[in-house]
C-alpha cells in the first residue's frame, strides 16, 4: 500500500498492488462482512431499542407529545415507590416458577419417551408440537373460559366429584396456576422437541456400555442423559427464563373486565404493569421505560443465576470431573 | 411467552411500528381528483351497527370509494390502539371511533385531528353532545350514539318472586331513588328465587357515577374523587346493597356473560347499546324485558364519536364519509341493527325510530322508550383526562369487596392510594 503513494516511480505497481490489497482485504474483512447481518440486525432491533428505552427512562415522556424534561433517575424512584410494582415483581416470579419448573421437567420426560423406539415416531413428535402452533391469544381465550369460576368447565368437573369450586379469577395462587397452565400447554412440547434433538446427539455406545455395567434405565437417565444434555438444557432454561419473565398475552387476556391484572393485582406481571402504566392508564412512557429497564436487569440477573445452577447440577451428577 | 431477548418495550414498539407499516402500505396513494379510487378504513369497536348493507349504500353513492371496517373487541382495545398509533404518527384508520369516556384524553391533541364542522351538521346534536366532541374551537368528533339508561329485567324471575311482570307495572314499582331500587331488591331476595337482584356492584356504580356533574373531577380537571363525599357515599351504598343483592359477577367477565344466560340475576342497568350485548350473551332466554324507568331519574352511560385523524391520506373523503355516517338517517339504520341509540336530535321525530320495537325483548317499544329515557337525562357529567383511570381504580375496589378479598373500609383505603399513585 505504501508503494502506491509514490507516483514518481517509473513502473507503477498500482494495478497489481490494488488487487493484492483487495485480496488482503478479502481475507481480513470479508469474514466480518459475512457475519455482519446478525450484528446489524441486533444493533437495529436489539441494541438500539434497549439504549433508546434507557434514554426515555431518564425523561418525562408523553406518548404523543414526545420528549419532556430530563428527570434523571426520578422515574426509577417512582417505580420503586409503587405498591403495584412490587406485587407485579412477586407475581412475575411465582408465575415464572409455576411455569418454567414443571415445564422443563415434563419436557425432559416427554423427550425421554420420544427418544425410545416408538412406533409412528413422527406422529408423536408432531403431536407434542401441536399446542405451539395455536395462537397464544386463542389458547388464553379458551383456557379462561375453562377456568371461569361459576360456569367454567374445570369447576363444573370439580363440583361433579363433590369438591369445592376454586376461585380461579379471585385468589392469588389459583389464578396464577391457571395462567401458568396456559403457558405450559403452549411451551412444553416445544421444549421437549429441542431436548429430544439434544438427546439424539448423545452417543449410543455410552448407553450400551452402561447397560453392560449393569445400569438400569433410571440410572442411565440420570447419569448419562441429563449430564450429556447440559448444553441443550442451558439453552432451554435460559429461553424459558426470558420468556417466563416477559409473559404478557396470558395475564393480559385472562380477564377482560377492568384494569388488566386483576382487581387486587393477583396476576399483574411486570409486562402487564408496564403496559398499564405506559398505555392503558396514565400514558407515562418515562415510567414505563424505567419498568422495562428494571425488567431487563431482573432477567439478566436470573439468567446468570440459572447458568451457574445448571452448570453445577450437571457437572456434579454427571461424573465427568474436571 | 416469547423467546425474544429484547426488552419488552422494544418488542411492543417493533410490533406497533410493523403494524403501522403494514397499515400505511394498504392505504397510501394520495387522492387528487374526487373521482379517483379511494380506500377508507373505518375503525370501530364493539358493535356500532355499521353492517355491510349500510356501508354498501355509501359505496353505491360514491363508486370511487371502497370502505374497509376494522372492529376492535372492546372500547379499551380501541383506546390502546388509538394512542399507540397516534404516538407512532401513522397507522390509524381514516376514521376512528372514540368512546365518550376517553374522549377527553383525545381532546388534548386537537391538532392531530381534522375539523369536522360543516353547514350540514350544524345543530345536529344536543349541546352537551356537541360540547363533548369540541376541542377548543374545533369540532373534532361527530357524535354517533348515546347511552340513555333503562332497567332490563327477567320477567320469569319477577314472577317467581311474586313481583309484577308487565313493563308498565315494573316501571311504576321502580320509580324512585336508588334506595327504592334496593328495597324492591330486598323484597325480591326475600322470595328466595335463587337469583340475585342485580349483576354487579361495578355496573350499578356506573349508574350512580353518571348522575353527578363533577363526580371524580372538577371542571378544570382537578381530581377530587378522594375528597368528594358523594364518591365515598356511592361506594359504600352500592357495596352495602351488593352484599345481599348482587350476583358478584365482575362486568364483562366470562362468568358475567354466563350468569346472564343462566338467569343468575333479575335486573341490570340497561343503556341502549346494552340490548345488543344481552341478546348476544343470552340468546336462548325468552323473558328479558325493558322497563321505562331508571333509579333517581335519568342517566347516560357511554356513547361515541367518529374522528378523522389528520395523519390520514384522504382526509377530505374521510370527512365526507364520517358526516354521512353520523347523519340521522344512517344512525337510525345503525340503531335497528345494534340498538345504538341516535344522538342526533332530528332522529327522535323519525317514524322508523319512534315505531321501533325489539322482538327479543318481548316487543318492547325501544324507540319511544329510549326517547323518554334520553329526555330524562338532566345532568351532563364532566369527564376529564383522568376519568377513565380513576374509574378503573374505583371499579377494582368494588370488585375486591364483591370477591370477598377485602372489607369495604380496607378496599376504600386502597382505592385512595391507587388514585394518589396516578399522579
Amino acid at each position: 500500500m505504501t508503494t502506491s503513494t509514490l507516483p514518481s516511480k517509473p513502473r507503477s505497481p498500482r494495478r497489481i498492488a490494488f488487487s493484492q490489497t483487495l485480496g488482503r482485504w478479502d481475507i481480513k474483512f470479508s469474514p466480518y462482512l459475512y457475519i455482519s447481518p446478525f450484528f446489524l440486525l441486533f444493533a437495529i432491533v436489539g441494541l438500539f431499542p434497549l439504549l433508546y428505552t434507557g434514554y426515555v427512562s431518564l425523561h418525562e415522556w408523553d406518548p404523543i407529545g414526545g420528549q419532556g424534561k430530563f428527570v434523571g433517575f426520578d422515574n426509577f424512584a417512582w417505580v420503586f415507590g409503587q405498591r403495584q410494582f412490587w406485587l407485579a415483581l412477586r407475581n412475575t416470579m411465582t408465575i415464572f416458577l409455576l411455569s418454567a419448573v414443571p415445564q422443563i421437567i415434563v419436557a425432559i420426560l416427554i423427550a425421554a419417551v420420544l427418544d425410545t423406539n416408538l412406533r409412528a415416531k413422527t406422529f408423536w413428535r408432531m403431536g407434542v408440537l401441536l399446542p405451539y402452533i395455536v395462537m397464544p391469544v386463542a389458547v388464553t381465550l379458551i383456557f379462561s373460559q375453562m377456568f371461569s369460576q361459576d360456569y367454567g368447565f374445570i369447576n363444573n368437573l370439580l363440583a361433579h366429584f363433590g369438591m369445592a369450586k376454586i376461585a380461579w379469577h379471585t385468589d392469588v395462587l389459583p389464578s396464577q396456576i391457571a395462567i401458568a397452565t396456559m403457558v405450559n400447554f403452549r411451551w412444553t412440547g416445544y421444549n421437549a422437541l429441542i431436548l429430544l434433538a439434544g438427546m439424539q446427539a448423545i452417543p449410543r455406545d455410552l448407553y450400551e456400555s452402561a447397560s453392560l455395567d449393569g445400569a438400569g434405565p433410571a440410572r442411565r437417565f440420570f447419569s448419562i442423559t441429563i449430564p450429556q444434555l447440559r448444553p441443550t438444557l442451558i439453552f432451554v432454561i435460559i429461553t424459558a427464563t426470558i420468556g417466563g419473565l416477559q409473559i404478557f398475552d396470558e395475564p393480559r387476556l385472562f380477564d377482560t373486565g377492568g384494569l388488566p391484572g386483576g382487581a387486587s393485582q393477583q396476576w399483574l406481571t411486570l409486562t402487564v404493569y408496564l403496559y398499564n402504566v405506559g398505555w392503558f392508564q396514565s400514558g407515562k412512557f418515562g415510567h414505563a421505560a424505567a419498568i422495562a429497564w428494571i425488567l431487563f436487569l431482573v432477567i439478566v440477573a436470573i439468567g446468570i443465576v440459572n447458568v451457574l445452577i445448571t452448570r453445577r447440577i450437571a457437572s456434579n451428577e454427571g461424573g465427568h470431573k474436571r | 411467552m416469547t423467546t425474544s431477548r429484547r426488552t419488552t418495550i422494544a418488542a411492543v414498539i417493533a410490533v406497533a411500528s410493523s403494524i403501522a407499516l403494514i397499515a400505511t402500505g394498504c392505504s397510501s396513494a394520495p387522492s387528487a381528483s374526487s373521482n379517483e379510487k379511494v380506500t377508507l378504513t373505518l375503525a370501530t369497536f364493539n358493535n356500532f351497527g355499521y353492517n355491510d348493507a349500510l356501508l354498501a349504500q355509501y359505496q353505491t353513492l360514491h363508486p370511487n370509494v371502497t370502505i374497509v371496517q376494522n372492529i376492535a373487541k372492546t372500547s379499551d382495545d380501541a383506546q390502546t390502539n388509538l394512542f399507540t398509533k397516534l404516538a407512532a404518527g401513522s397507522g390509524l384508520g381514516d376514521i376512528e371511533a372514540v368512546d365518550g369516556d376517553w374522549m377527553p384524553k383525545v381532546k388534548q391533541y386537537p391538532d392531530k385531528f381534522v375539523d369536522l364542522a360543516s353547514a350540514g351538521n350544524k345543530g345536529r346534536y344536543s349541546d352537551w353532545k356537541t360540547a363533548g366532541g369540541t376541542a377548543g374551537s374545533k369540532l373534532i368528533g361527530l357524535g354517533t350514539d348515546i347511552g340513555p339508561e333503562a332497567i332490563c329485567y327477567r320477567a320469569d324471575l319477577f314472577k317467581a318472586a311474586g313481583l309484577p311482570t308487565a313493563p308498565a307495572d315494573v316501571a311504576k314499582l321502580l320509580t324512585g331513588d336508588w334506595n327504592n331500587y334496593y328495597s324492591v331488591g330486598k323484597t325480591f331476595q326475600a322470595a328466595k328465587t335463587g337469583a340475585a337482584w342485580f349483576d354487579s356492584a361495578g355496573a350499578t356504580f356506573q349508574g350512580l357515577a353518571n348522575q353527578y356533574q363533577n363526580f371524580f373531577e372538577k371542571d378544570d380537571g382537578t381530581v377530587v374523587a378522594a375528597t368528594n363525599p358523594d364518591v365515598k357515599a356511592a361506594f359504600q351504598s352500592v357495596l352495602a346493597a351488593s352484599a345481599t343483592q348482587s350476583a358478584h359477577l365482575a362486568e364483562w367477565s366470562t362468568d358475567w356473560a354466563g350468569g346472564m344466560a343462566k338467569g343468575a340475576y333479575a335486573t341490570m342497568l340497561c343503556p341502549a347499546w346494552m340490548l345488543g350485548v344481552i341478546q348476544g350473551d343470552s340468546p336462548a332466554v325468552k323473558d328479558w324485558n325493558i322497563a321505562n324507568v331508571f333509579p333517581n331519574g335519568g342517566g347516560n352511560w357511554g356513547g361515541s364519536y367518529l374522528l378523522v385523524p389528520s395523519q390520514g391520506k384522504h382526509t377530505d373523503a374521510a370527512k365526507a364519509f364520517a358526516d354521512w355516517l353520523t347523519a340521522p338517517e344512517q344512525q337510525i339504520q345503525a340503531f335497528t341493527v345494534a340498538g345504538t341509540f341516535p344522538s342526533q336530535v332530528a332522529a327522535y321525530k323519525d317514524p322508523t325510530l319512534t315505531g321501533a320495537t325489539n322482538a327479543f325483548f318481548n316487543n318492547a317499544p325501544i324507540g319511544t322508550l329510549y326517547i323518554d329515557r334520553a329526555q330524562a337525562v338532566k345532568i351532563t357529567p364532566f369527564k376529564g383526562v383522568n376519568y377513565g383511570s380513576v374509574m378503573s381504580a374505583v371499579q377494582n375496589g368494588l370488585t375486591r369487596v364483591e370477591q370477598g378479598q377485602q372489607n369495604v373500609a380496607d378496599s376504600w383505603t386502597q382505592v385512595l392510594s391507587d388514585i394518589k399513585a396516578l399522579g
